[in-house]
């Protein structure tokens, strides 16, 4: 026994599915003590905030200590980020026009342009060609470069009264050390459709999903073990019933059981563990169909028989002399049934026939936010990639696991 | 022919099983009659697929009969229900040609013999009279316990688990011992002491042996009736020096002329490539 485990972790293969599937499961048991929040609340007003870290910004400009630096490219820095692409561009077109040979202008290079700019920019001037809305979109653009430049910084001030009174001044070489700034919130994922820490939700998704998929897993694989069991080994009528239930439910698939089910069982009750059970009894069958055709070939063999001669009763042969052969192959369906319960559990979600939306996240119902959303329109792909590929990580190594196991109990599939 | 006239361990008439799967069928025994009397060794001699051993499962109620009776003492034997079956197992065993596939795998040689003792109504006993019963089997078949304990049937060589299934036997003490081929997968030298040890049980415990095997020489050297079974049909049948030394039907002088002897060249004429 010993020795199999070790042969088990040598298998570079079985190393990196485990490896994986602690790693999730480290997740789902660790995040929670460094970042307490409910994976439900609400934090952001708005849809779909980009990742990133969020600094408040009056407790930087009030509460903070400020600390002048003299950084040579700040301000070059705070341009390019206030100079959109498009205004570069109209800037090129205007220089282009009053004369200014394409070669010298770089929009790229930020500094350059501005000083170019300053240069060559009349507002006066009236451009051959250039209508006079095209004039005044340039003279604006003057205008918020110039404040740009403003080296004055901005002025806080309190309203009393209808008075304005000034409290302070942000200079351009103030800063505020970030860890001294009270309050800021890392969204590594950003927030999803209803303002949602994304990457919160999702720890506990892949936990309340390989959850549903454990208990959807123990019971398909419960119930397909016993039925393989009894009708692999008993036979007779009771193998012909149970086959006819079996084949029953191979013809229909098992999806639109499912669906059906779970449309029968009202929002309000489908609880994550409603919808594992409903996903249980439906995904049995091959278990069944398998253990049977494993047992049919074992109950035959001699030591079966000379167990039987022993006088050992039914129940103590099938667990002496047929389960331990089959073990490993029920281990290894049961890995399988667990990672196929929880894609069940994602494509029931998205058709909107998941659990309650409003308890706990699954990554199926993350899925289908997602989608109701539109944020695979909108291209805010921290909303469903991470999800995607959380459900890939889990069934990747669990099928990893799988082969492997294949691999070691297996001796002729080794390489 | 379950006639009262012999002490009969085992007998029965018209005893036919037939395979059949779809349209197909296969006769594998074909109506035969046979009586085994208590307390000797009986030979069922035959080639490949002349249903001995499907007449061994009969035998073992392993496998349903599909007409004919068999008498067990004298009396029909009724194994419809599970608790008459286990009844009957009580006072039969058997051994099998493969000792690789005989034992559980997951079974240590001690609970493998231990079993044996706690079927026998010892699990009461205690554990060191246990052991003893368990050394004593061992020793019986030249095993010594004290190398098996806590090893796995599959560890031992082939000869070794056929003899360790010999000191199951010794301690489950049956009635009748049903020997399927139980040397044809272990080398000549191992093959005798078998056979040695399985006539010493047999006067031991005083069973029947019904001794299944397709080497007519072997069935000679440990047997006292002989039955040659043909395509599900037995051909013959008597004593060993009867059958063996005074063959009657051409397929029994042909299973003694395929045995090759050492100082005359083999006659492979009357082999029947057709077969």
């Amino acid at each position: 026994m010993r020795n199999t485990l070790k042969s088990i972790f040598k298998d570079g293969k079985f190393r990196l599915g485990f490896g994986i599937l602690v790693f999730l499961l480290l997740m789902i048991f660790l995040y929670p003590l460094f970042v307490p929040n409910p994976p439900l609340e609400i934090i952001g007003r708005g849809t779909f905030f980009p990742p990133g870290v969020y600094v408040s910004n009056l407790d930087s400009v009030s509460g903070a200590p400020i600390y002048s630096l003299t950084l040579a490219d700040a301000e070059a820095k705070r341009l390019a980020s206030k100079l959109s692409l498009e205004d570069r561009a109209e800037m090129k077109t205007y220089l282009l026009a009053v004369g200014v040979p394409e070669e010298q202008i770089n929009i790229e290079d930020t500094a350059a342009l501005l000083a170019l700019w300053a240069e060559k920019y009349d507002p006066k001037l009236n451009v051959k060609g250039m209508i006079f809305a095209k004039l005044q979109y340039y003279r604006r653009l003057n205008d918020k470069l110039v404040s740009l430049l403003d080296s004055e910084g901005l002025i806080l001030a309190r309203e009393t009264d209808g008075v304005l009174e000034k409290t302070g001044q942000v200079l351009p070489l103030d800063y505020v050390n970030i860890g001294e700034v009270s309050s800021v919130r890392v969204l590594p994922l950003g927030t999803d459709n209803f303002g949602r820490d994304v990457l919160t939700e999702l720890v506990k998704a892949t936990g309340v999903s390989l959850q549903i998929g454990l208990i959807a897993g123990s019971i398909a694989t419960a119930i397909g073990l016993v039925l393989g069991l009894i009708s692999g080994y008993v036979g007779g009528w009771l193998d012909d019933l149970i086959m006819f239930f079996t084949n029953l439910l191979i013809v229909i698939p098992s999806l639109i059981i499912l669906i059906l089910i779970s449309y029968s069982i009202s929002q309000s009750e489908r609880g994550p563990t409603t919808i594992a059970i409903v996903i249980g009894l439906t995904s049995w069958v091959w278990t069944t169909k398998a253990v049977r055709a494993q047992v049919i070939s074992l109950r035959n063999r001699d030591h079966v028989n000379l167990s039987k001669l022993s006088g050992h009763s039914t129940a103590s042969i099938i667990l002496r002399d047929i389960l331990p052969y089959i073990a490993s192959y029920v281990v290894m369906a049961f890995i399988l049934q667990i990672s196929s319960a929880i894609l069940a559990e994602a494509s029931l979600s998205i058709l909107g026939l998941g659990p309650k939306t409003t308890l706990v996240p699954t990554l199926g119902l993350m899925m289908n936010w997602a989608m109701i959303y539109q944020a695979h329109i909108l291209g805010k792909w921290w909303a469903y990639f991470p999800v995607i590929v959380v459900i890939a990580l889990i069934t990747f190594s669990m099928n990893l696991i799988n082969t492997s196991l294949d691999q070691i109990f297996n001796p002729a599939l080794r390489e | 022919m379950a006639d009262e006239t012999c002490e009969t361990c085992l007998s029965g008439t018209n005893l036919t099983k037939i395979y059949a799967f779809g349209k197909s069928r296969t006769v594998a025994v074909d109506n035969i009659n046979f009586c085994f009397n208590a307390g000797q060794v009986i030979s069922i001699v035959g080639e490949s697929g002349s249903g001995k051993t499907t007449l061994a499962k009969m035998l073992l109620g392993l496998t349903n009969v599909t007409s004919g009776q068999i008498y067990f003492r004298g009396k029909p034997l009724d194994i419809s229900t599970s608790k008459k079956r286990k009844e009957y197992w009580k006072s039969i065993q058997a051994i099998f040609q493969d000792p690789y596939s005989s034992y559980n795998i997951f079974t240590k040689i001690d609970d493998v013999l231990l079993d044996c003792i706690h079927l026998r109504g010892g699990r009461k006993v205690p554990k060191e009279e246990k052991i003893a019963m368990m050394e004593e089997a061992c020793r019986f078949v030249n095993l010594k316990f004290a190398e098996l304990t806590n090893k796995y049937p599959f560890e031992l060589s082939g000869g070794q688990m056929q003899r360790l299934m010999i000191a199951r036997v010794f301690l489950l003490k049956p009635k009748i011992l049903l020997a399927d081929e139980p040397t044809s997968m272990i080398d000549a030298c191992s093959r005798a002491s078998i056979l040695e040890m399985l006539l010493k049980l047999r006067d031991e415990i005083n069973m029947t042996l019904i001794f299944i095997t397709h080497d007519i020489g072997l069935a000679y050297f440990i047997s006292d009736e002989v039955y040659i079974m043909e395509h599900g049909k037995i051909v013959e049948s008597g004593s060993a020096d009867e059958v063996i030394l005074n063959p009657k039907e051409a397929y029994t002088k042909r299973l003694i002329n395929d045995v090759p002897k050492i100082y005359e060249p083999w006659d492979l004429s009357t082999v029947d490539y057709h077969l």
